[in-house]
């Protein structure tokens, strides 16, 4: 049991590119955090830095109390689950479980206590005798869990651990940790890329990009108020509609210190098509390029009449002009049909300029 | 997909594999068989008369001691020549599987030795180990060790399995090297959060996920040690002092081109064979099993 504190982390490779930029992160005894970035944000690295496996070439890591930059791997008293398992294919998955007991030279009688608690926890008492190759992906990366719950660490360290498995799999799985952190309530960091993953798991959410920090909070109070265009554009899916705001069209109808705005975010869910414009809201007339009907919903993708409307590109980035729109059930205009779509002034977030700043009016 | 190829006329497939086929008959099956003959032959001492005489020469070759003591040195200097090769290749490996700075000339200058020739890795060694030539023959000798390998058989078979196992170093670092690099690094890095301390994760992980290499370039390096010192002891020590480091193979040769006994060279070749076949036979059935772990 543990809290995880990151005070201004720093690392800058030899050579001098500096993937982690001053992170401070404050995860409280039993949360579960979840770093959420695209590629090349600095997750990973950030998360390989806790466990001891990067240098920290600046800044403080403090787990439970205890500043941890100097320490090796094995005696920060955490566990980490890897994208590719890392289970040591030559060994019994009861072995794989073991090692890291019997390394801290552990009683076998204790470890075989705790090797079938964690079998059972995980249903893969039935398969301790099998070697890894002999397991699908979905038991290897039980086993995985298992090696780390054995050790019952302080923290729980996941690296895109359900990228390797199928959707299914992967949302089954997804459920499995979330209700075994409950249980253990062991602190937990959980890098992903995948940003319903990061919603649904995480207690505390860190949304990364460029080595640094975005914004750190609850999933859904980011999901409402995110911070920056990058967050807003990020999560949820699909992403955020952001335009640049012009006198005369947007701005005049918004007035107040929401003048100040250079950028207006709309998500697709708070559109309606409607010929009505809400008071102080913003109505936008489209025509209807394509339809997406998964169902439960269907995505309108309309294109502006005035071009050159969308800010620059930012992750799941539509093409300028574009403006997605989502409608419940599978009633659709036509494609080509000409469509009024109006957002009410309490959904509409509203940006600096250079999308670094949210703006509250 | 079709995979197998389709030839229109029945001669072609033929006249495309004749080329391999004639080098391996004329270089391989024909001295084979020649060596196969000559084994059951037997001529006189002036080369006028030759003899059919069964098996005489294979009997008198089993019953002959000096042929007993070359094949325990042989097999000696093979297990001696494949052990210290391969564990020394095996340290390097390790340590220039680390990510360091200049690790690629590292590995390059260490892959250079086995571009040289046994007979001059031979010469080379004697450059160093000679006893009146050698640089080192003259510290050792100022460290008051009496260094004479060209007197003291166990000093000139030390000097053989040395150079032996030199150069092969090369060879085994370059397997090693690559299977290294081809396990995960975050299995090692697992296995650095799970408590085990370098050396321990070596012995428990390296180790045994290696051992398909390992056995593979045991072989190899059997087989190599067999045969192919052959350059490096002609160059050396030519089998001496006495008999002290003739090998099986340089067996053959000074029996048979020195001594002008050509039955039994050809029968001892023939015996040669048989255990090249059986090294083999075991490579390819262990190699075939991909995984032994």
């Amino acid at each position: 049991m543990a809290n995880v504190t990151l005070r201004n982390v720093r690392k800058t490779y030899t050579g001098g590119f500096e993937a982690i930029k001053g992170v401070n992160v404050d995860v409280a005894d039993g949360q579960f955090c979840v770093l959420v970035g695209p590629s090349g944000c600095g997750k990973s690295t950030l998360l390989r830095m806790v466990a001891g496996l990067e240098t920290v070439t600046g800044g403080e890591i403090d787990i439970g109390g205890r500043v941890v930059n100097q320490i090796e791997p094995a005696d920060r008293d955490i566990a980490m689950v890897f994208q590719n398992y890392a289970l040591y294919p030559h060994m019994s998955v009861y072995n794989n479980m073991a090692y890291g007991l019997r390394n801290r030279g552990m009683a076998e009688a204790e470890i075989k206590t705790r090797v079938e608690e964690a079998a059972r926890v995980l249903e893969l008492s039935a398969m301790l005798e099998r070697k890894p190759r002999q397991l699908s992906g979905g038991q290897r990366q039980r086993v995985a869990m298992g090696r780390a719950i054995v050790r019952q660490p302080k923290v729980f360290l996941f690296d895109e651990p359900l990228s390797n498995l199928d959707a299914k799999l992967r949302i089954a799985m997804r459920v499995e940790i979330r209700k075994l952190q409950r249980r253990l309530n062991t602190t937990s960091i959980y890098v992903t890329h995948d940003q319903l993953e990061a919603m649904t798991l995480a207690d505390v959410l860190v949304v990364m990009n460029g080595g640094q920090v975005e914004q750190v909070g609850n999933p859904l109070a980011i999901y409402e108020k995110p911070a920056t265009t990058f967050v807003a554009s990020f999560i949820g899916a699909p992403p955020m509609n952001l335009m640049s705001t012009r006198p005369d069209e947007i701005k005049s109808q918004l007035g107040g210190a929401a003048g100040e705005a250079g950028i207006v975010g709309i998500r697709p869910e708070d559109f309606v098509i409607t010929d009505q414009t809400p008071a102080g809201g913003v109505a936008l007339p489209l025509t209807v390029e394509a339809i997406e009907r998964v169902g439960a919903e269907t995505f309108v993708y309309g294109s502006r009449e005035q071009e050159d409307q969308r800010v620059a590109a930012t992750p799941g980035e539509l093409p300028p002009g574009e403006i997605i729109v989502r409608i419940p059930g599978t009633e659709a205009p036509a494609i080509g049909q000409k469509i009024r779509v109006a957002a009410v002034r309490q959904k509409l977030h509203l940006f600096s300029g250079d999308g670094r700043k949210r703006i509250e009016a | 997909m079709q995979k197998q190829a389709i030839f229109q006329s029945k001669l072609l497939p033929y006249a495309l594999v004749a080329p391999q086929l004639a080098i391996v008959l004329i270089f391989f099956y024909w001295p084979a068989l020649q060596a196969v003959i000559q084994s059951f032959l037997l001529q006189d001492a002036f080369g006028l008369s030759t003899s059919f005489v069964w098996f005489d020469n294979y009997i008198e070759l089993f019953k002959d001691p000096a042929y007993f003591e070359a094949v325990v040195r042989t097999f000696f200097f093979s297990f001696a020549i494949a052990i210290s090769s391969l564990s020394f290749a095996l340290l390097l490996a390790v340590m220039a599987d680390k990510p360091l700075r200049g690790s690629m000339l590292y590995r390059t200058l260490l892959i250079w030795p086995y571009a040289v020739a046994p007979p001059v890795v031979g010469v080379l060694w004697i450059f160093m180990l000679h006893p009146s030539l050698g640089v080192i023959s003259r510290y050792l000798r100022a460290a008051g060790i009496d260094w004479n390998p060209l007197l003291d058989g166990n000093q000139a078979a030390g000097l053989i399995i040395l150079a032996a196992a030199w150069k092969q170093i090369s060879y085994n670092f370059l397997f090693f090297l690559a299977g290294l690099q081809a396990i995960p690094k975050s299995v090692f890095e697992a296995a650095a959060i799970d408590g085990a301390r370098p050396m321990r994760r070596f012995w428990t992980v390296t180790f045994p996920l290696l051992s398909p290499t390992i056995f593979f370039l045991l072989v190899v390096n059997i087989v190599y040690a067999f045969f192919d010192t052959f350059g490096i002891i002609d160059t050396m020590t030519r089998g001496g002092p006495g008999t002290s480091t003739v090998t099986l193979v340089y067996k053959v040769y000074s029996d048979g081109l020195l001594g002008g006994n050509l039955g039994s060279s050809a029968a001892q070749s023939v015996v040669l064979m048989i255990m090249v076949i059986v090294l083999t036979g075991i490579q390819f059935r262990f190699v075939e099993r991909k995984v032994t772990y």
